[in-house]
């Protein structure tokens, strides 16, 4: 009952700053509310005895990837007043597409068709169980190679966002072999006739 | 005691707001990034909660991956977020149509 309550209370959250993510007039207040809606989903897995990605939730995602959104949204210097046009004229679209979306989505997950409550309750893990244990013997046997290509594909990614967004260093001294090869003698030689010096 | 349901009507919740928030943000570029990271995390919530009533660990190692790949993404769409502002001082969807699409 005690976890049931605070269940609802995160669940709650969750869906309260979601709508605020989606509704606020400020792009940095939707990522604050994003932050938000991560540390409550990162609460509910904590419930759902997934510990190590709660944590890797808040680390990774709270920690790195929100404030790389609100640096890139503080930095960006945007004209808010033409991105809201089209809010009222497609908000009845969107809420209509989303209501109906929910409606077969809640048809087929609720128990009527889906016996999810014939699913058996989870047995709770004693305090000897580690999360992080077990996430890492699966992850290091059994999926060693993708681990392998996440890690290349992170690699890309750096690679990617730092070529993407360097600007072409101008103040460098570099050789152009072009231009050094189509010098001729006149460009740099000037002969000069001077009468001889006498002492 | 919470049961499988519950968790996965909450994922498809989210994963509305978040189908609402593409439809009714569409003309800026962040909060269109930001609606994708809220649908990978109603999928995450999904994985992790069949996880944890089929006692499979595979789910989790799936939303690790998950969160991998929308952490490389997140960077590049705003590394490209940036150099889009940086050439043409706008990210209003509407002004992107040099490619005429």
């Amino acid at each position: 009952m005690f976890e049931q309550i605070i269940y609802y209370i995160f669940a709650g959250l969750l869906i309260f700053s979601a709508s605020m993510v989606i509704t606020v007039r400020n792009p940095v207040m939707a990522a604050l509310f994003l932050v938000l809606s991560f540390f409550s989903s990162a609460a509910i897995w904590l419930l759902l005895e997934a510990e190590f990605l709660a944590i890797a939730l808040v680390l990774v995602y709270v920690g790195a990837v929100m404030v790389l959104f609100l640096f890139v949204v503080m930095m960006l210097d945007v004209n808010l007043a033409p991105l809201r046009e089209g809010f009222a004229r497609y908000l009845p679209v969107g809420a209509t597409v989303a209501v109906l979306m929910m409606i077969a989505m809640g048809l087929v997950v609720s128990s009527s068709y889906f016996k999810s409550d014939e699913i058996s309750a989870p047995v709770t893990l004693g305090p000897g169980y580690s999360n992080t244990t077990e996430l890492g013997q699966a992850l290091y046997t059994d999926y060693l190679y993708p681990f392998e290509i996440a890690g290349a594909i992170l690699l890309v990614a750096i690679i990617a966002a730092i070529s993407l967004t360097t600007r072409k260093p101008r103040s460098t001294k570099a050789q152009q072999p072009a231009l050094q090869v189509q010098v001729r003698k006149e460009d740099r030689i000037k002969i000069i006739k001077m009468d001889a010096e006498k002492q | 005691m919470i049961v499988l349901s519950d968790v996965l009507i909450l994922a498809a919740i989210l994963f509305c707001i978040s189908v609402a928030g593409i439809f009714i943000n569409r003309k800026n570029v962040i909060i269109l990034l930001m609606c994708i990271e809220l649908m990978l995390l109603s999928v995450n919530m999904n994985f992790i909660a069949f996880s944890h009533f089929l006692h499979d660990i595979n789910g989790q190692v799936f939303v690790f991956f998950i969160l991998t790949v929308a952490a490389a993404e997140s960077a590049i769409g705003l590394a490209i977020l940036v150099v889009l502002f940086r050439n043409r001082q706008t990210i209003n969807v509407d002004d992107l149509d040099t490619m005429k699409g």
